[in-house]
């Protein structure tokens, strides 16, 4: 069979929605999209830790320690699921994680942001993982069986972390006039910020047409943006809260909300290493790896001394 | 009965809180999930207790009054509990230690004559018998891993070993309690949890530091300087905007 | 040299009385440590009674391409199936 056969054959499995697995016949092209995707996807749940972890040893509660801890220890996992996704592919986790910490690979910009105050906290689960959450649920229909499954597992955990980001709003804009003062900056700070994840307009997007025939991707950004801009506008309104918008309101012939122009120049700013963070990001994360090394040797040395033993225990009690 | 349970909440809620520095910064990622387990359980046991002083005690205070609004003196921990992470064999090391103490200690008051203490106890000892084991395991890696690890294990023990007595050594507290029967005498524990880390040690290519003096005060409240510093930051929130709900 | 802690793959037993489940993969120098990752990371909300791991390079798959002979052979073998048989419907219990 030639290699356009192949190409054939696949594309028709992804038009009846039968799903792509590790050891199928797959073109180069979408196995390298898909190990770009899932590990910028897998870099930004590890970098993701890093903002609000920024908060754990600060949490006002015991509740809302407890909460914390789990939810960013949920980053952790999820980063992991698709880390492991990416593997199946033949990627190899040290390589990718290398990438990430040398600046060839991208994770998303929304983790370039500082939390200033506790509330970011809450924003952060209510519209970072909100805005999230609306590309993840498409993803879970992603036409490559591995990266689908991570996503279903990783939708069902990510509601806990929408839910009890808007918990923490909700107290924190009917609570004191400081604490909802808190509350609105953060809503200012997180709103546009959250609005550019779902990244650049369907019209100068590289990757979409491609990615969306190949059912990687189901919806294009404009169209998940505006869904995530519909449910959130009354979220804010039952908040009390004000979205940092003038030109926000209902479009009653479109049925959906208009909203004021983004900011792109802000947008690849950051993108291109110049938020308020990006350094201290990459820079803990390094941290982390290379602090770390000397332990996962280690471990790994005491492993093979363990299996050595096993294979010669006559050796080791001579050793001993 | 109220200082002692405090003692056991600050020892959980400190040792919680250090481990939550971790989170988002450990030698691997798998490890930053596991370390984050740990303080989850350890934070959860510090707020049961909490809770059951604040019933005890029935003057309206809740669990957060007594993480947030008490300060250095009024705490109980241990000292070594509240020692900085410091690399990983310091984090392991001192994790180690407590966990030895924490199962037995948590095996003999799962029997305690306080229902309510024996309970908790026994519900506990589930989670500090995986603590132990992963502790355990990871110092045998350190040890037998490589010289490095060996040598920064070696460093972590003659920096903590200081810390370790303080567990076995009660105070005034803690020997009305023990006369009660509410709690085990500490000095009939000492055999039990001395065993098993010179069994784990030994396995690990590390000998029982002997002749160390050990420092005391953590559990009747005079800490180290480090203890300010956590209560610094971890009660800013209830310090900066008292008396909101959070 | 490269020397990261190897791959394993992780099967779960969700309850008793079903069978363990491929979940998903993770890092660990040791099978000790596996287990206990696959712990934290795949039952953290109650998932599991029973982990299995199995290093990752000790898994063989077949090959797709073999798919053809290894499962075609099989499809059509109807008589393996009880709706092949002819039952008259006075017969119960069958």
């Amino acid at each position: 069979m030639t290699s356009l056969n192949f190409e054939a054959i696949f594309q028709s499995k992804i038009d009846d929605e039968v799903k792509i697995e590790p050891k199928d016949w797959m073109p180069d092209a979408y196995r390298k999209t898909l190990i770009r995707q899932i590990s910028q996807h897998a870099h930004s749940e590890i970098v993701g830790m890093l903002p609000e972890g920024n908060w754990i040893t600060r949490a006002p509660s015991l509740r809302r320690k407890l909460i914390l801890l789990a939810k960013v220890q949920d980053e952790a996992g999820h980063g992991l699921y698709l880390y492991s996704a990416a593997e199946t592919l033949g990627a190899d986790r040290d390589d990718l994680v290398q990438q990430l910490l040398t600046g060839k690979a991208k994770y998303s910009s929304i983790f370039n942001y500082p939390t200033l105050n506790w509330a970011d906290i809450g924003a952060i689960g209510w519209l970072v993982d909100g805005a999230a959450i609306m590309n993840q649920v498409m993803l879970t229909r992603t036409s490559y069986g591995p990266y689908a499954r991570a996503m279903v597992r990783i939708c069902k955990e990510e509601s806990f972390h929408q839910r009890q980001g808007y918990e923490l709003m909700m107290a924190m804009a009917f609570g004191s006039s400081e604490q909802k003062a808190m509350a609105q900056d953060a809503l200012n700070r997180w709103w546009w910020p959250a609005l550019m994840m779902f990244g650049p307009h369907d019209a100068e997007s590289t990757h979409s047409d491609q990615a969306i025939k190949w059912k990687i991707k189901r919806k294009s950004n404009d169209e998940l943006r505006q869904s995530f801009v519909d449910v959130t506008v009354p979220q804010a309104e039952y908040l009390g809260l004000t979205l940092p918008d003038p030109d926000l309101h209902w479009n009653e012939e479109r049925g959906h909300y208009d909203f004021g122009k983004i900011d792109w120049d802000e947008f690849w700013k950051v993108v291109k290493g110049n938020g308020p963070c990006n350094r201290q990001r990459i820079q803990a994360r390094i941290k982390a790896y290379e602090d770390g090394a000397w332990v996962r040797e280690a471990a790994m040395a005491h492993a093979e001394k363990k299996e050595q033993r096993k294979l010669q225990p006559e050796a080791a009690v001579k050793a001993a | 009965m109220n200082q002692y349970l405090l003692q056991l909440a600050d020892n959980a809620l400190i040792l919680g809180h250090r481990l939550g520095e971790w989170c988002g910064h450990a030698p691997e990622m798998e490890l930053d999930i596991a370390l984050t387990n740990i303080a989850l359980d350890l934070t959860g046991q510090a707020r049961s207790l909490y809770q059951r002083v604040a019933e005890l005690e029935g003057i309206g205070k809740d669990e957060d009054d007594y993480a947030y609004l008490r300060d250095v003196r009024e705490f109980r921990n241990a000292l070594l509990l509240e020692q900085p992470n410091g690399d990983f064999a310091h984090t392991i090391l001192r994790q180690f230690v407590f966990d030895a103490y924490n199962y037995y200690l948590y095996q003999a008051l799962a029997q305690s004559k306080d229902e309510w203490l024996a309970g908790f106890a026994a519900k506990s000892l589930k989670e500090i018998t995986y603590h132990l084991r992963f502790s355990s395991e990871w110092i045998l890696r350190l040890g037998d891993g490589t010289e490095v690890s060996h040598a920064k294990l070696q460093a972590a023990i003659e920096d903590l070993w200081t810390y370790s007595g303080e567990l076995t050594i009660p105070n005034e507290v803690e020997k009305d309690l023990a006369q009660q029967g509410i709690i085990p005498d500490l000095n009939l524990l000492k055999p039990a949890i001395e065993g098993k880390m010179s069994e784990i040690f030994a396995g690990a290519n590390l000998s029982m530091p002997a002749g160390i003096f050990m420092q005391t005060g953590g559990k009747d409240g005079r800490h180290s300087e480090y203890l300010g510093f956590i209560l610094a930051e971890m009660q800013f929130l209830q310090r900066a905007y008292p008396g909101q709900e959070w | 040299m490269k020397k990261e802690w190897p791959l394993w793959e992780i099967f779960i037993r969700s309850k008793s009385g079903l069978n363990h489940k491929h979940v998903g993969s993770l890092h660990a120098s040791d099978a000790e440590m596996a287990l206990e990752n696959a712990r934290d990371l795949y039952t953290r909300r109650n998932e599991g009674v029973s982990i299995w791991v199995v290093e990752s390079k000790h898994i063989t798959a077949s090959d797709p391409d073999d798919s053809d002979p290894l499962f075609e052979p099989a499809r059509d073998k109807v008589y393996r199936h009880p709706t092949f048989y002819t039952v008259p419907d006075e017969i119960s219990h069958m």
